[in-house]
């Protein structure tokens, strides 16, 4: 009962500063919508519009058939035409262009006799997405003109897009927004408030009181995990709003897995705070965690394509868990009961995470 | 070591090391219950740290201290709903007001919703803060910010109140009224542990220890402390106090000479008889027309008679006696 009390008065003091700490009131709503607009707009691996240049050296009816062709795709765009293959390297180099189309003047007799490549793509290849889109240009069929009867070939293996028909990356982004700006916020708000109250000297009053640990630890999550839920309806209703993101599981599963979320990330931000000195440390440590969440989990990069190593540390971020959660909840209408092994690897990080920040916080100066 | 009713306080061989630093060495106490116990000494000469040690917040590196019977390092728990506790600098919540720092207070001791009102509102009116309820406590004056720190200090009635420098950011007569304060929480059986570095507040305390760099070089009360110095004071006033300083400067019986104003203070051992003839007589040769009395011992003469010149001491002795 004393403990309760004890609890509430934390609670209660905790929302109390928050109200009054208008940068950080800013924070709880500006976050999620800035990164919500920022990364579904800029975000997208569906990749268009390519700066190409190119040089028709064959000048013949199929190479302009072929030109216009590339045209029509959209993913690249020929806005020049350059005199050899040395200018179109040029412009490569200079950055101008991220795609370069060399025709050769022998063009039509490689394309009949088939014996050799009928042209070439030169590809700024240090961006492995436009590589790979550029790859996908070789597959344009060349349309040779009516009478050559060749047909293009058909396709050994047909795709079927599940889940994202439109190919739209925002479907992708948004579910998984949740829990960066969860990782981001969560572990900052904890992550600074212990050493606060260290810093501003209100620690050693409190640690005068009869406050337990726990209680102390548990009186500052539980406002936090309020926040984090007013987050998480934020970022799918405008998600769902101007992204048009639709929410195809049930909403208790999203609470559901987006709790035990929100509480593995301010059990961290407590360990952090119990290990920082200043709340400038707290924010470092936070950021030295947040990248990592940001690269491996999944948000960026598929998850499998990265090496073992990565996918083990990956494994260890609690963001790896909740992506595949909330996309499996949200994008696929998933049931939390048919991913219990994230429910739990969450469960035991934020175990881990408390038991760690509780023993660490000691009640004594030395 | 087993604590009774007559003292608050008891602890042997108190010590606390930081690294290579003694901070306090070899602190024995004991503070009667229902007094005001003052620790008197410049910064860093262990008073906080002995506080913290008392309260449980700093583990003695070997010593113990026994607080209202409780073991100050094992039943540190149990002793912090009993003791209250003002660190030296504010440590409420500036952003909070007045009201809800109290409020805070109460519901982290546990103090029963109804018991809490009643109490708040007391302490706001004892403390002189009724009027500033919605008032950010970032926002009052020394003075006022001290009130409410006591205030919360007291709201569970603690029976031992430990008060590390209460009075450093307040000017003199807000200082007055916090000790009225204190005395007024003595009457109704609250042991007060205060730490200072001001004279006048030392001999306000019913008891008084002062440290040196880490080391309690006495205690007892003002006068007994007066009485116990290895010196005699002489006090000695002229119209050319310049040129009495001058005078008396040379004189090796003389171990500490400090100008007040108009006058001087003078310390000589106790072993030597007559010291008032001794400076009347420097002062004659030097042809200065003074008045020269012996005089009772202020705080200040103590403070400077047990520290600075706890070390010269030997060395002054040897040579008067040659």
């Amino acid at each position: 009962m004393k403990s309760l009390i004890r609890i509430f008065a934390i609670m209660h003091k905790e929302l109390l500063q928050l109200s009054r700490d208008r940068l950080t009131f800013g924070m709880i709503v500006g976050i999620p919508l800035i990164q919500l607009l920022l990364f579904g707009y800029a975000i997208n691996t569906d990749v268009r519009n390519l700066t190409a240049a190119y040089v028709d050296e064959a000048d013949s009816h199929l190479s302009r058939q072929l030109i216009a062709d590339l045209g029509a795709t959209q993913v690249v765009v020929l806005r020049q035409r350059v005199a050899n293959v040395g200018e179109l390297v040029q412009l490569l180099d200079a950055g101008a262009i991220s795609v370069g189309v060399a025709i050769p003047d022998d063009f039509d007799r490689r394309v009949i006799s088939r014996d050799r490549p009928a042209l070439q793509l030169l590809v700024d290849g240090t961006d492995p997405i436009i590589l790979g889109v550029a790859e996908g240009l070789a597959a344009i069929p060349l349309r040779f003109d009516s009478q050559s009867g060749l047909q293009p070939r058909q396709r050994m293996v047909e795709v079927r897009n599940y889940y994202n028909p439109e190919r739209r990356s925002a479907v992708n982004i948004v579910p998984s927004l949740v829990g960066v700006v969860l990782t981001m916020t969560m572990v900052l708000f904890t992550g600074v408030a212990i050493v606060r109250e260290r810093e501003r000297g209100n620690l050693e009053l409190l640690i005068n009181t009869p406050v337990r640990t726990v209680e102390l630890m548990l009186g500052k999550i539980v406002p936090y995990i309020v926040i984090g839920l007013i987050q998480l309806v934020i970022i799918l209703a405008v998600g769902r709003v101007i992204f048009s993101v639709p929410i195809m599981g049930s909403e208790w599963q999203v609470l559901l897995a987006a709790l035990i979320f929100i509480s593995a990330n301010l059990s961290l931000g407590l360990l952090i705070s119990t290990v920082a000195a200043t709340q400038f440390q707290a924010m470092q440590m936070t950021f030295f965690f947040f990248l990592p969440s940001i690269l491996l989990s999944g948000f960026m990069f598929p998850f499998e394509g990265m090496p073992e190593i990565a996918q083990g540390i990956a494994e260890v971020l609690p963001l790896t868990h909740f992506n595949r959660l909330i996309r499996g909840i949200v994008l696929r209408g998933a049931e939390v009961s048919m991913m219990m092994q994230e429910i739990f690897a969450l469960a035991a990080f934020t175990a881990i995470a408390l038991t760690l920040a509780v023993l660490r916080f000691s009640k004594r100066l030395d | 070591m087993q604590s009774n009713g007559e003292f608050a306080i008891q602890a042997r061989g108190l010590t606390r090391r930081f690294g290579a630093l003694v901070a306090v060495n070899e602190v024995d106490l004991n503070v009667p219950t229902g007094k005001i116990y003052g620790f008197l000494g410049p910064n860093g000469s262990g008073k906080s740290t002995t506080i913290r040690m008392l309260c449980g917040l700093l583990t003695p590196s070997s010593g113990q201290a026994s607080v209202l019977g409780l073991d100050a390092g094992k039943d540190s728990e149990a002793l912090k709903q009993q003791i209250g506790y003002m660190t030296q600098r504010f440590s409420l919540y500036e952003d909070l007001s007045v009201r809800e720092n109290l409020q805070f207070i109460g519901e982290v001791y546990a103090i029963p919703r109804r018991e809490r009102r009643g109490r708040m509102d007391e302490l706001l009116s004892r403390f002189r803060l009724t009027g500033r309820e919605r008032q950010r406590a970032g926002t009052l004056s020394g003075g006022q910010k001290q009130r409410l720190a006591l205030a919360a200090a007291t709201m569970h009635r603690p029976n031992l109140l430990l008060l590390d420098e209460p009075t450093s950011a307040v000017d003199p007569s807000n200082r007055r009224d916090f000790w009225e304060s204190l005395f007024e929480l003595t009457e109704q059986g609250t042991t007060i542990l205060v730490s200072t570095h001001y004279m006048d507040e030392a001999v306000r305390c019913h008891n008084l220890a002062i440290l040196d760099r880490g080391v309690k070089v006495a205690d007892g009360s003002p006068r007994s402390l007066g009485e116990n110095i290895a010196t005699n004071v002489i006090e000695v006033q002229a119209d050319d106090i310049d040129a009495a300083h001058l005078a008396l400067h040379g004189v090796p019986q003389i171990v500490s000479l400090t100008r007040l104003g108009t006058r001087l203070r003078a310390q000589l051992p106790k072993h030597i008889s007559e010291p008032a003839a001794i400076v009347a007589r420097a002062l004659r040769h030097a042809g200065i027309a003074a008045e020269v009395d012996r005089v009772f011992p202020d705080i200040e003469d103590i403070f400077v008679a047990v520290t600075e010149l706890r070390e010269t001491r030997p060395g002054t002795t040897e040579a008067v006696d040659s």
